[in-house]
């Protein structure tokens, strides 16, 4: 019990989660970006359920190193990181906050099929796809026809 | 051979042989756009064949990893479906080939999604997500090159009569397939013939191009019989472990 006692809290824990950054996308945390589904204490051992976004991306063991680097760096000595498939990620599990990063970064967050894709500079909807699939999985090129910049938007999932 | 492990092989053999063709346009592609959307394609499928893998070599549980399974497998054991081994061809051969595979993906992973095994309907569902963008793109582009210049429509031609003769093989079913629908662990592929020919009928009108007749069927590659592009694919892709076995990073 006495060891109970000297554990972090699971909020403490989600805390810091919530500084630990996207790989390939820094502006974002993996908290923002709803891939952590779960952090509890089992005994003495931390549990973080981590759930992929794409299933080749190749930045998924990257968060996996990132997040037990951070957990470590606080002083979390037992970490069982465990991925859970189901239900499959989806980008409405995006924080609102998140989504402004992605936009502010010049990143078009993700849109529900069907709602218009704004540039993220302009915030013009005149805007044309160039590619469904861009430099990361998670992303397609547009361009913006009316301030003429290319962008990234992150792909409904 | 558990049927099960037989079942998994064929479900990530596929995606993983598929991956790999694509990921030999990587350098090769026409314009950058289409060089990152082939990767990126060859990715997800890559990915889905690690699960689909790692779940058959968990199920066989006899020391191989998925990572075995993919490097020291010949040619004869691989369950891949036939025409995800075909050569990339031009890119008329490679869309045309994704288009009449992604098409039968999507019908797949959806019932996949309704199996009695958690684990399966789990990746089916991780799985469709993606392969629902991949069709978007090979359906554009099928009707983009049929329906485009005389040569675009020509080649088109040219490799929807190629690669016909391998769809048959989708539809395909065994003893395996029906020992296992009977658990409901498997799909029935009956039904999905229907509408994966209304998806080819109603995208080849709008691309001009017409649905071949002929229904000679070209098939083995679920039970190891391969044709000889197999070999070659393999040859590169296992250079590796086979060069310097057990390497490691």
């Amino acid at each position: 019990m006495v060891a109970a006692a000297l554990q972090p809290s699971v909020a403490q824990v989600w805390s810091w989660l919530g500084e630990v950054p996207d790989p390939e996308i820094p502006v974002v945390s993996v908290v923002d970006l709803g891939i952590v589904r779960d952090a509890r204490w089992e005994n003495d051992q931390l549990v973080v359920c981590v759930t992929p976004t794409y299933s080749g991306c190749p930045a998924t063991s990257v968060f996996a190193q990132a997040i037990a680097a951070a957990l470590q760096s606080h002083g979390v000595k037992t970490l069982r990181l465990e991925t859970q498939l189901s239900p499959p990620w989806t980008t409405d599990w995006i924080s609102d906050a998140g989504k402004e990063c992605l936009r502010a970064f010049g990143i078009a967050p993700p849109t529900p099929h069907g709602t218009l894709i704004s540039c993220p500079r302009c915030a013009s909807a005149s805007v044309a796809k160039v590619s469904e699939f861009g430099s990361t999985p998670c992303k397609a090129q547009y361009r913006c026809l009316d301030c003429r910049e290319p962008f990234d938007l992150f792909k409904c999932l | 051979m558990t049927v099960v492990f037989e079942y998994l092989l064929r479900l990530g053999d596929s995606d993983l042989i598929l991956s790999h063709r694509l990921s030999q346009w990587v350098g090769h592609a026409l314009a950058i756009e289409e060089e990152l959307a082939l990767g990126n394609i060859a990715l997800d499928l890559l990915g889905q064949a690690q699960l689909w893998l790692s779940l058959a070599a968990q199920t066989a549980n006899d020391g191989r990893d998925a990572d075995q399974l993919v490097y020291l497998r010949d040619a004869g054991e691989y369950r891949n479906i036939l025409l995800v081994e075909q050569l990339n061809g031009d890119f008329a051969h490679t869309m045309t080939r994704q288009f009449f595979f992604d098409s039968f993906h999507q019908l797949l992973l959806g019932a996949l999604t309704q199996t009695s095994n958690v684990s399966v309907a789990a990746i089916a569902a991780k799985s469709l997500k993606e392969v629902n963008y991949h069709l978007r793109r090979s359906r554009d582009w099928v009707i983009t090159l049929g329906d485009g210049s005389d040569e675009s429509h020509d080649r088109m031609t040219e490799a929807v009569d190629n690669l016909w003769s391998y769809t048959s093989e989708l539809f395909q079913m065994d003893s395996i397939d029906q020992t296992l629908i009977a658990t409901g662990f498997a799909v029935d592929l009956a039904p999905l013939r229907e509408p994966w020919l209304r998806d080819i009928t109603t995208t080849f009108a709008e691309a001009s191009l017409a649905v071949p007749q002929n229904d000679w069927a070209q098939r083995g590659g679920k039970r190891g019989v391969h044709t000889e592009h197999l070999g070659f694919l393999l040859t590169e892709m296992q250079f590796l472990q086979r060069a310097y076995p057990n390497a490691t990073w």
